[in-house]
């Protein structure tokens, strides 16, 4: 689950780490209230959506006054900001985080994150930060630094002394570093965190360490431990189409194309999404189909495909096996077009435990869908179909 | 003997009562695994599927003698699970668990370092060994006797790389699903020392996919131990789009680690055979045999 910053910025200030004083508005009059409530003398005015690269976007902007803070979130607000990490179409921007600005003397990097070659949480730092650190560390590696955490003895003091040396922090700020290091793995664990992105952590001319913007995920597989957390899922971020996907257990992500896609298992989906791009198809989406689907849960996801109007085709590519069988699948897409109707042709290979009675049922039902023996026949047809009606 | 478990491996089932648990159990007795009884906590003392339930995986080791166990565990306990079993000194689990949180799973690694329990999965598909055993859910039908062993990320591409191998009238040594997700036991450089020092198997695919860097492990390791035998690959998510969670919680890139180019980059670097496409696995690995 991806927060937003004002919420990782909350989450993260229980724990002690500290960040400039801030406050959420929904319209320029809250915003322009929240700059009087707050203080001082120059503002941030920031978009919250689920995505980085804000800045260089128009989704930050500084203001002098309470006055300018409300015209910055007029200009924001409402508005969809492009970045990026959003996509052609951008997101929505439904709410603004003012902030105090903060002048600083240096910015840093500093994230906690899962290392899985050593199965550890690690603390990952640089000794520089802000927009762009990303492709900067990867075309210089050895600028990040890393520190695994023992999961039982937490966050050796002398250990995250070192890292903080390594960033080039003395005196008070070096005190600072090892609370804030301890301080985030501590919010890491106690949250269920799979990744908190400190970028930039400004360092003050008093050698005060402030968390300037954070990105947070939280693990979804451990929503059951944080009944407390649920209401910070902010539904309005997702795609429509993946939030109803979502509700009937099936894994989809939106794509561009316009060859609809349904498959079982994460692996023959990414799979299949990469043989019809090499033949040259465009795939509308990932769908995976997870193995104990029911019959109503398959009928919901085909329904989605069918009410796409982007796509000219539907490859359906179930190996069954284990707890899903190919009768299921055939059941859930023959209940889907007697519902939604059916105005795309569908390309279907059903291999495996049932393939041979999922064909039945949909000739009997009259379901017009042609049958491939393989997955390669299957991607061949589907893209020549796909590219005659686009065409 | 095969590779980590045959015919006379004894085999717990924990969480057995479960109905998942009891479907997969069912058809690996019928398969040939020797499923000596399962552990379900409060249901000590009760029979299932004609085997004894214990309590705890000591006492069903104590009784049994098993040394293998297949976690059916629902995701809040499967790790607490992992863990007894780990005490208990079972040598081989498989944990098919989907969705256990990846906190969790740094427990487990924990307390898998240095003891001599291996672990294969959790989200995983399990191990089978055509014509003689299988501890997991993976369909059992089109699996061969034969020479090729397979070792994947994924449990649906598994069976269409199966079906693909079979239908080149090859047949497998074993299939093991590592599993989907970022924590994990067994990883591919396991698998590969297994299936190179096993004389059953003449070549190995692995299938991979994009998140994590299991395959640029198995490549450091093939770059400074050289395989004996080919090794023919395949990467899933060429085409997936970056910074998306695609279906499994492991494919997911961070810092532009883990994407499909950089793990075939170096695969190949380290003399491993990619296939081109998803659909000519099988035909590739009959030429690798071939050559």
């Amino acid at each position: 689950m991806n927060l937003h910053e004002y919420q990782a910025k909350d989450l993260l200030r229980r724990h002690g780490v500290k960040s400039p004083a801030g406050q959420l508005a929904r319209s320029p009059e809250e915003a322009a209230e929240a700059a009087r409530a707050l203080g001082g003398g120059r503002w941030a005015v920031k978009a919250q959506i689920h995505a980085g690269l804000r800045q260089g976007a128009g989704g930050v902007q500084f203001c002098d006054a309470p006055e300018g803070v409300a015209e910055a979130a007029r200009t924001l607000l409402g508005r969809r900001l492009v970045t990026p990490q959003t996509g052609a179409k951008g997101k929505l921007v439904r709410s603004v985080y003012v902030e105090q600005a903060v002048t600083f003397e240096r910015e840093i990097y500093l994230a906690a994150l899962v290392n899985r070659s050593a199965g550890r949480v690690a603390l990952i730092a640089a000794g520089e930060g802000g927009n762009d650190i990303e492709a900067r560390l990867a075309a210089a590696p050895e600028k990040m630094l890393s520190l695994a955490i023992d999961p039982v003895a937490g966050v050796v003091e002398a250990e995250a002394r070192r890292l903080g040396e390594q960033l080039g922090l003395a005196g008070g700020a070096a005190d600072q570093a090892v609370a804030l290091m301890r301080a985030l793995y501590e919010a890491f664990i106690a949250f269920d965190a799979s990744l908190i992105e400190i970028n930039p952590l400004a360092v003050t001319a008093a050698g005060e360490l402030l968390a300037l913007d954070v990105k947070m995920v939280l693990d979804d597989n451990a929503q059951f431990r944080h009944a407390d957390l649920a209401g910070l899922r902010d539904e309005e971020e997702f795609d429509p189409a993946e939030l109803e996907a979502q509700r009937y257990n099936l894994n989809y992500v939106h794509l561009e194309g316009n060859i609809g896609v349904m498959v079982n298992g994460a692996g023959l989906a990414l799979a299949t999404v990469d043989l019809l791009k090499e033949q040259g198809g465009e795939p509308a989406d990932f769908m995976d189909v997870r193995p104990e689907a029911t019959r109503a849960q398959i009928t919901h996801g085909f329904k989605l495909l069918l009410r796409n109007p982007a796509i000219d085709a539907i490859l359906v590519n179930i190996y069954g096996g284990g707890i899903l069988r190919c009768d299921t699948v055939a059941e859930g897409i023959a209940a889907a077009c007697k519902e939604e109707g059916l105005r795309v042709p569908i390309i279907m290979r059903a291999a495996g435990t049932n393939g041979e009675l999922a064909r039945k049922i949909l000739m009997s039902q009259g379901v017009p869908i042609t049958f491939a023996q393989t997955f390669g026949q299957a991607a061949a047809k589907v893209v020549e179909v796909a590219g005659r009606k686009a065409a | 003997m095969a590779i980590l478990i045959d015919s006379d491996t004894k085999v717990i089932c924990q969480g057995f009562t479960g109905a998942q648990a009891t479907y997969h159990m069912e058809r690996a007795i019928s398969y040939g695994t020797k499923v000596v009884g399962g552990v379900v906590p409060g249901k000590g003392g009760r029979g299932h599927l004609g085997l004894p339930v214990y309590d705890t995986v000591a006492e069903a080791r104590e009784a049994t003698g098993a040394t293998a166990s297949a976690v059916f565990v629902p995701p809040r306990n499967a790790a607490d699970a992992i863990v007894e079993s780990i005490e208990a000194g079972i040598e081989l689990m498989v944990c098919v668990t989907e969705r256990i949180p990846v906190l969790d799973m740094v427990r487990v690694k924990q307390r898998l370092e240095g003891s001599g329990t291996r672990l294969i999965g959790p989200n995983s598909q399990g191990i089978l060994i055509p014509g003689r055993c299988k501890i997991g859910v993976m369909p059992a039908h089109l699996e061969r006797p034969g020479k090729v062993g397979v070792v994947s990320r994924s449990a649906s591409l598994t069976s269409e790389v199966i079906e693909q191998i079979s239908s080149q009238r090859l047949g497998q040594s074993a299939s093991i699903g590592i599993g989907g997700d970022p924590l994990h036991g067994m990883g591919f450089v396991d698998c590969l020392k297994l299936f190179f020092d096993d004389p059953d198997t003449d070549c190995v695919v692995l299938l991979g996919e994009i998140g994590g860097s299991d395959e640029e492990e198995a490549a450091a390791y093939l770059c400074a131990n050289p395989a004996p035998k080919p090794v023919v690959a395949y990467v899933a998510g060429r085409h997936a789009p970056t910074e998306r969670r695609m279906g499994h919680a492991g494919t997911v890139n961070v810092f532009g680690q883990g994407d499909a180019a950089a793990k075939i980059e170096a695969l190949r670097a380290a003399a491993v055979t990619i296939a081109a496409s998803p659909a000519e696995i099988g035909l590739t690995v009959r030429q690798a045999l071939r050559a």
